[in-house]
């Protein structure tokens, strides 16, 4: 039980999938502008990293190692990932159209999050057992959902700010998501 | 349009970082120095010339409707390649790069490319639209990794240029990335401005 504690903290805080490990940089600026759409994002990413990270360390485990194919890890894991995502843009159409509304257009998006093929491949290189593995993926999209929400938080307020004129739009907001990123630096400790 | 003009094109006018604001995480996670922002760069950009010209030369063959899973195969073909070449020639810098390597499949650059590049121009074309896209990625990681490396060590390239001891460490790890990202594209930005405003009056 410790032991899964100890990830469950480490991927929130310490090694925080944004902050630290430079992944999802993309959606992490680009849907960071409303808190709403933070929010759904998260949600969305933190359902596709757990099911894929789960189907992929399966194939790993019980395809590619017997097989001695894990040089086809990349290709492999990016068709499992699109299709996931594909399909679970169908079932929520059909299953609960109000759930698709607020997290569909968010879903194409995940296809290409580094950060749900990174853990993915991430979590077969530190040879996790697959319940580790599920724990781990969930704690990362978490930390992931509260970084995106922060962010978003905090941008809001940023639009009413004066900034100089080359400054505004993204490069203040790299600077501010600098400026987090060394309040993250403060867990570096606990790990 | 000619070959050095489209080569221009998509690495000044279009660069990728600076101006589409693709490929931010390799961008971040490996410009610590300004050889590591380099090999970055220079395997995104043979990355990238191999999957225009394929893509662009298989473009009439594939049906529309499946397009970005046959280009994501594609990518993701030359990426495994060019893996399976570093851990053989040069496994240091694989190591150094790590999990972006890999990770070069889902760097928004190379489908942005194959999208709204590759898909509608000949090889020749997609060929220079890559070299330049790549070009302005890789001068973007080293810029980038060379001031990180200057303000956080002392050094460009490992060439010390003031003792380290006076870096702020601050720049090497993570928040100086964001920081100086930051920084960087506010600059291309005014001296873009500043040239567009010259060529009006």
């Amino acid at each position: 039980m410790l032991e899964y504690l100890a990830i469950i903290i480490t991927a929130i805080f310490v090694n925080n999938i944004v902050f630290a490990q430079f992944l999802g940089i993309c959606p992490f600026l680009g849907v960071s502008s409303r808190l709403t759409n933070a929010t759904g994002m998260g949600i969305a990413v933190t359902v596709v990293m757990v099911i894929s990270t789960l189907v992929t360390s399966l194939l790993q485990n019980y395809v590619l190692v017997p097989l001695q194919m894990e040089y086809m890890q990349t290709i492999l894991f990016i068709l499992v990932i699109a299709a996931l995502v594909q399909m679970l843009e169908i079932i929520m159409k059909k299953v609960s159209p109000a759930l698709y509304v607020a997290l569909g257009v968010f879903l194409p998006l995940i296809t290409t999050n580094c950060a749900v093929l990174g853990v993915a491949i991430m979590v077969t290189q530190k040879g996790m057992s697959l319940t580790q593995s599920v724990v781990y993926a969930f704690a990362t999209a978490i930390g992931f959902l509260m970084a995106l929400v922060i962010f978003a938080g905090i941008r809001e307020q940023l639009e009413l700010a004066d900034v100089p004129r080359p400054m505004r739009g993204v490069p203040i907001a790299l600077i501010t998501a600098g400026i987090l990123a060394m309040a993250f630096m403060g867990f570096a400790g606990i790990g | 349009m000619n070959f050095f003009k489209t080569i221009y094109h998509s690495a000044v006018l279009e660069n990728p970082t600076f101006v589409l604001l693709l490929g931010m995480c390799p961008t971040l996670g490996t410009t610590s120095s300004a050889i590591n922002g380099m090999s970055m760069g220079l395997a995104t950009t043979g990355v990238l010339i191999c999957s225009n010209a394929a893509i662009s030369g298989i473009k009439n063959l594939v049906p529309d409707k499946v397009r970005i899973p046959v280009y994501i195969v594609v990518i993701a073909t030359f990426v495994t390649l060019l893996q399976m070449l570093l851990q053989a020639y040069a496994p240091a810098l694989n190591d150094s790069l790590g999990i972006f390597i890999p990770l070069i499949v889902v760097n928004c650059i190379l489908l942005g490319r194959a999208e709204a590049f590759a898909s509608r121009h000949n090889v020749a074309s997609s060929v220079a639209d890559g070299i330049g896209s790549g070009l302005g990625f890789t001068v973007a990681l080293t810029l980038l990794g060379a001031c990180r490396e200057l303000l956080g060590s002392g050094s460009i390239a490992s060439l010390s240029i003031y003792p380290e001891s006076w870096g702020a460490l601050l720049f090497i790890l993570a928040p100086g990335a964001f920081i100086m990202l930051g920084f960087l594209i506010a600059i291309y930005r005014y001296l873009q401005a500043k040239s567009t405003k010259k060529r009006q009056a």
